[in-house]
């Protein structure tokens, strides 16, 4: 298996499905000539062309809407929304229109629609290009949410999602576009709603999503040291969430840390503590514990960024803790 | 402080003057398209159709047939009619929450669209979209939409869409005077323009968003004076009129499957009701609801061209509103005897 990066990964699999199915078209801002403001689709405007990698004027509510009606009239669009942020200014096409129009007419239509789009903080972006939004996606019926951590899984899990006929939200944590990791050549889509264990372990369950899963596997080297071996699962997507694979691991090692980098409260950390809380409810030797974002906007001095976001420290500290 | 007064001012003067609106503004050059006899008796029938079901409508909410709301089309038959009529099977369209004419017009069934909105298993969505949501995706209805402005993405989409695939299809987005105050509206025109897509934009002016006169929520006299700014082709047409407004969408259509582009037709028109059927449209006066009904009435407009033109007698007109108004009560008893939906089909359709 090839060493590649997290960009590249996404950039491959956009380009294997384009080439696999004419339906397939690119649409975003700056995602022809440019490549993309993150590089993620660099080349595929030279070998596709402007009728298949559209350059969109910023306009986000116009282009997921146009995107939404595409899908739902036999093409297969990818719509990237470069910051996570400006989902937020096509809320309606995303939650009222996307989630909801195969519903509310019965089941006769689809829509196959992938929107790509960045999370995390980190890079002093400040509180407007920095947010992890993908609980609110979690939210709403008719959507599918989905959170790679790895290379790997982000190419598998583009494959799919761009597959699917309904409407996935693909998030990127854009601190791990130039991750290098092991990618397996072959055509290899990834399913939905199945977890993986990226770690075993016996003492303790780290739930973690996207770059969180890296922050994890950090920590269970730092607890390794200390004697506890850390189990660190990655759901993958959360909507549909293998509760399945996450309640076994908890109901074996007894104690749960659930690590997000959205904002805490009312995120998911707080969902998936509440179902690990009553699964396993027998087999926890402590509360579930949570770690999110700090409930502020994402502040833009490096000094006041980093201590916002969870860090590994902080999954050690946690973990310690609940099993004194 | 002062030019905050001095504002003011003026827009009470303007406002004063626009109210009541008792017709257009721009004048319309009316044109009268040269069509065969079926196709007058098809618009003629159209129209009758969604007049008659629209009035059950009303009769069936009074008599707490259906749950919830519904917005009725009544006096704007001539827009749906008159664009509809000037589409193909597999153009697309998309409605809004006063959609119950544009379905009818684009072929739409009366029986399952009143099981719909009664919210019965056999309805259009299963009884789970109700008399704002109804689509029929196999004759191209991708559905009226609950949300003003909620066609905008999808129409132009699907123009894209068509575009793409190469298919001459277009697609019409069915819009109020109360959505074009969405952004929406300027960030889809502008795309169906840089793209040249196979859109046709078609604004029914019925001069009112929910209670309130468009003027005075509006920055221009009529909508089609955006046009310019969105560098698209504006058209107005006289939306009780429905050959006026078949001629004009023909023209539209026509340009659009050539690669030419999408348009704006802003049809001015009247609903004869309120905004929606409890709604007794306390903000307009008697006189003006009475100046539309009677010079204005797109069915009457149409038949009466038809007995001119010798196409139809007024006995022959009668017949078949006698024949719609008996398809209309069997299209009721269609919907009152269909079972309602049981609960667990509530977690259906969801994904697919």
């Amino acid at each position: 298996m090839p060493d590649i990066s997290f960009r590249e990964a996404i950039i491959q699999a956009t380009r294997e499905e384009m080439e696999r199915d004419e339906t397939v078209f690119l649409m975003g801002e700056d995602v022809g000539r440019s490549g993309g403001i993150f590089k993620c689709s660099e080349g595929l405007f030279d070998q596709f062309g402007p009728e298949r990698v559209l350059d969109t004027p910023i306009a986000e509510a116009g282009y997921i809407g146009l995107s939404v009606g595409a899908a739902m009239t036999g093409m297969r669009p990818i719509a990237e929304l470069m910051f996570g942020d400006f989902s937020l200014l096509a809320m309606e096409q995303i939650v009222n229109q996307a989630a909801k129009i195969r519903y509310m007419s019965g089941g006769q239509c689809q829509v196959p629609l992938t929107i790509r789009l960045t999370m995390g903080a980190g890079r002093s972006s400040a509180a407007q290009h920095s947010q992890s939004l993908h609980a609110i996606f979690a939210h709403v019926p008719g959507l599918k949410v989905v959170v790679p951590s790895c290379p790997a899984d982000a190419r598998g899990l583009l494959k799919t999602a761009i597959r699917d006929d309904n409407p996935v939200l693909f998030f990127e944590d854009k601190m791990m576009y130039n991750d290098i990791g092991p990618v397996p050549e072959a055509d290899d889509p990834i399913p939905f709603g199945q977890a993986e264990i990226k770690r075993a372990g016996s003492d303790v369950t780290l739930v973690a999503t996207s770059s969180m899963v890296g922050i994890c596997l950090k920590a269970a080297d730092i607890l390794a040291a200390d004697g506890i071996e850390a189990e660190v699962v990655d759901p993958l997507t959360l909507v549909p969430l293998d509760k399945e694979t996450l309640v076994q691991s908890v109901r074996k090692t007894g104690y749960a840390v659930v690590v997000d980098e959205g904002v805490q409260r009312f995120g998911v950390t707080g969902e998936l503590a509440s179902m690990l809380s009553i699964e396993a409810f027998d087999y926890l030797d402590a509360p579930v514990a949570r770690i999110g974002a700090a409930e502020v906007p994402v502040p833009f001095s490096p000094s006041l960024e980093l201590p916002t976001i969870p860090n590994e420290e902080r999954v050690v500290e946690t973990v310690r803790t609940l099993r004194s | 402080m002062a030019k905050a007064k001095k504002s003011t001012v003026k827009k009470k003067r303007t406002v004063a003057k626009k109210i009541p609106p008792k017709a257009p503004r721009k004048v319309i050059k009316a044109q009268t398209p040269d069509l065969d006899a079926d196709t007058l008796w098809f618009m003629y029938r159209k129209m009758v159709e969604i007049r008659k079901f629209e009035e059950h409508v009303w009769d069936v909410y009074t008599r707490g047939l259906m749950p919830g709301l519904a917005h009725l089309y009544i006096g704007e038959e001539g827009v749906a009619v008159g664009v509809c009529s000037a589409l193909k099977a597999d153009d697309y369209i998309t409605s809004t929450h006063r959609g119950h004419g544009h379905c009818i017009a684009k072929g739409g069934k009366l029986d399952r669209m009143m099981a719909e909105i009664m919210g019965k298993e056999s309805g259009y969505c299963r009884g789970k979209g109700g008399s704002m949501h109804i689509a029929d995706m196999s004759v191209g209805i991708l559905g009226a939409n609950g949300i003003v402005g909620g066609g905008f993405g999808i129409a132009t989409g699907a123009a894209l869409s068509a575009k793409m695939r190469r298919s001459g299809q277009v697609a019409v987005c069915f819009f109020g005077d109360g959505a074009a105050n969405q952004g929406i509206m300027l960030e889809t025109i502008n795309m169906a323009v840089i793209w040249d897509l196979p859109a046709i934009y078609v604004c029914e002016n019925n001069q009112y968003g929910e209670h309130t006169p468009y003027h005075r929520v509006t920055g221009v006299e009529n909508i089609v004076d955006r046009a310019a700014g969105l560098g698209i082709q504006g058209v107005t047409a006289e939306g009780s009129d429905a050959l006026d407004v078949h001629a004009k969408v023909t023209t539209a259509v026509d340009k659009a499957r050539k690669g030419g582009g999408p348009t704006l037709i802003e049809a001015y028109t009247y609903r004869y009701r309120g905004h929606h059927v409890g709604d007794d449209g306390y903000y307009r006066t008697d006189d003006e609801v009475k100046f539309w009904m009677e010079h204005k009435d797109p069915i009457k407009l149409l038949g009466d061209h038809m007995c001119k033109n010798k196409v139809a007698s007024a006995a022959d007109l009668d017949a078949l509103q006698e024949q719609i108004e008996q398809e209309v009560l069997e299209a009721i008893e269609f919907g009152k005897d269909a079972p309602l939906p049981p609960p667990e089909q509530a977690y259906e359709d969801l994904y697919a």
